[in-house]
């Protein structure tokens, strides 16, 4: 019942996603293209972070990390007159990855409290080394002149088509990632999260699975990067402060630990919440805590818990 | 055919000699018990057997193999399964998850992203066979934090069982059973005796008594006395140190 209510939910968020662009035009508000935009590129970043920390219980405070190598790797380039996508992308995202197998192999050694510092020590590395580089903007960030090329096929400077860029990697990562923790990898990192002592007793190195997991999730929130410097057309260190992974770690959180659709409903009600107090006062804040500290204390499984099946529950079976 | 040998054992925490000169031989096809007082280092013994202590001194060898800086996950790729005293199971996976997971560490690599684990007959049959022969055949869809106590002790053994093991460690499987799921883990552990070796640690006397073919009497870390069940009951070193012990326990 409440898997089908799941789909309902999914089938109607795809609906609205898709007519955005068609509802801004009849509206004569092209204001929402940027806005949904927005949300659904800070989404793709909630749901790579989802993979590891609801799924996998690796609490990583450094997320924003891997969105900054992306961002940076676009901007330096770009600064160096690279502009080509099928270059630009490719490497981005190859950085991510890198850096969070060096991230992951010295930070997954340790648990709990060292985990957490650890990795967000890394992530103010990061921060401070983009601050330092003057070359690139420093502190105040640098504005880049175009969008990735692709081609006339695909042109990313038409508002409309990359909208709908982005929600065809934000699909695309949404069924993989439904795909990914039901199969024999996603199963093991979601075992290690429940008990990783009985894991090691039954035979799995889980440190490897571990390692590969955090490293998936750096590289998809890279591509997470590689948008929003193409959304912003702007490179800063600001992408990297440690607010930033904890606006990331918010929205998981909000919208449901190991959830499908929990990151990206997370990150609307996050950006939709600060878009509209924001308004009213700058402490839009204020009115966050409160909403966070009920679904920590009364939701654990978040937003999506309330029409999402518990992951417990029976599977269908061959 | 022997499958474990531990020789010269030797465990310290601070002060503490946990495991002093601790010699023992398990062999395929008998249950070897290993019994003493609380704090006699029973577990400790067997997480240096597994994999997840290092013995200070002392080397283990399984399967002819030098297994004693071997990790856990290495041992039980060589067919060393354990179970815990505190029953340690994956409380929010189903029951047959918990097996499947068991199974799918030896079968293949765990390096698959797309498709479905949960419909893979490779894993669930096995999985099947291992709950069917502790008798949780009928519980496979339930979530196993939500099962009785006695049916997650089955399911320790279950898991245990789906690794396709050589050698099972079996860290005190009765421990807060009533009598019956008492009774009926004897008749399942006497079953496993045909094609496993079995070392099982256990308070409950008359189950030992009941299932040995040896037994290893160990106290403040030593062995005092090894022999067959026989022998042992009738050890006045045996009979001293044990009910000396629990007599100069203080209350």
């Amino acid at each position: 019942m409440r898997r089908s209510v799941a789909a309902v939910v999914l089938a109607l968020v795809v609906a609205l996603l898709v007519a955005v662009p068609l509802l801004a035009r009849a509206l004569d508000q092209p204001f929402y293209v940027t806005l949904f935009g927005r949300i659904m590129i800070w989404a793709i970043a909630a749901l790579s972070l989802n993979l590891i920390l609801g799924y996998g219980g690796m609490v990583s405070f450094g997320h924003a990390a891997y969105l900054g190598v992306g961002v940076y790797t676009v901007g330096i380039l770009s600064a160096h007159g690279i502009e080509n996508g099928y270059v630009q992308w490719p490497l981005a995202i190859a950085a991510s990855a890198l850096v969070a197998l060096g991230v992951g192999a010295v930070s997954l050694r340790t648990s709990g409290v060292y985990f957490i510092m650890i990795t967000l020590a890394f992530a103010q590395m990061l921060y401070f080394l983009g601050v330092s580089l003057k070359a690139y903007g420093g502190d105040d960030g640098m504005t880049l002149a175009a969008r990735s090329q692709f081609g006339h096929w695909l042109d990313l400077e038409n508002s409309v088509v990359f909208y709908y860029l982005v929600l065809a990697v934000l699909l695309a990562f949404h069924a993989l990632a439904a795909r990914v923790v039901n199969a024999r990898f996603g199963l093991v990192v979601q075992g290690v999260r429940v008990n990783e002592r009985r894991m090691r007793a039954i035979g799995f190195p889980t440190f490897r699975y571990k390692l590969a997991a955090f490293v998936i999730a750096g590289a998809m929130c890279g591509v997470a990067g590689v948008l929003l410097v193409n959304f912003t057309k702007y490179v800063s260190p600001a992408f990297m402060h440690w607010t930033r992974s904890g606006e990331i770690m918010v929205m998981v959180i909000l919208g449901g630990m190991g959830t499908r659709l929990g990151p990206a409903l997370g990150a609307a009600v996050f950006l939709l919440l600060e878009e509209v107090l924001s308004g009213y006062t700058e402490y839009w804040a204020l009115f966050l805590g409160p909403v966070l500290i009920v679904i920590v204390l009364f939701a654990r499984r978040g937003l999506a818990g309330i029409f999402e099946p518990a992951r417990s529950s029976p599977a269908p079976e061959s | 055919m022997t499958l474990l040998v531990a020789e010269h054992l030797r465990k310290q925490f601070g002060g503490v000699i946990a495991t002093d000169d601790v010699g023992l031989t398990v062999d395929d096809g008998e249950i070897h018990a290993v019994i003493g007082p609380n704090g006699a280092g029973k577990t400790t013994l067997i997480a240096q057997l597994a994999g997840e202590l290092e013995p200070d001194a002392g080397r283990i060898s399984f399967g002819g193999t030098d297994v004693t800086r071997r990790p856990v996950h290495e041992r039980s790729q060589l067919g060393l399964a354990r179970s815990f005293q505190i029953t340690s199971i994956f409380r929010d996976f189903t029951v047959i998850d918990n097996a499947a997971l068991a199974v799918q560490a030896h079968r293949g690599s765990s390096f698959h992203f797309w498709r479905n684990a949960r419909r893979d007959p490779q894993l669930r049959e096995p999985a099947r066979e291992a709950l069917a022969a502790v008798g949780l055949g009928g519980r496979a869809d339930a979530v196993a934090g939500e099962l009785a106590h006695g049916e997650q002790r089955q399911l320790e053994i279950a898991m245990a069982l789906a690794t396709r093991p050589k050698l099972l460690l079996l860290d005190e499987p009765m421990a807060g059973m009533g009598r019956e799921d008492g009774e009926r883990m004897v008749g399942l552990l006497r079953g496993l005796k045909a094609g496993h070796g079995v070392l099982l640690v256990e308070h409950d006397m008359d189950a030992v008594f009941a299932l040995a073919d040896r037994i290893t009497v160990l106290v403040y870390g030593r062995v005092i006395a090894s022999g067959s069940p026989h022998a042992i009951r009738n050890d006045p070193r045996v009979i001293e140190a044990y009910l000396g012990d629990t007599e100069a326990a203080p209350a």
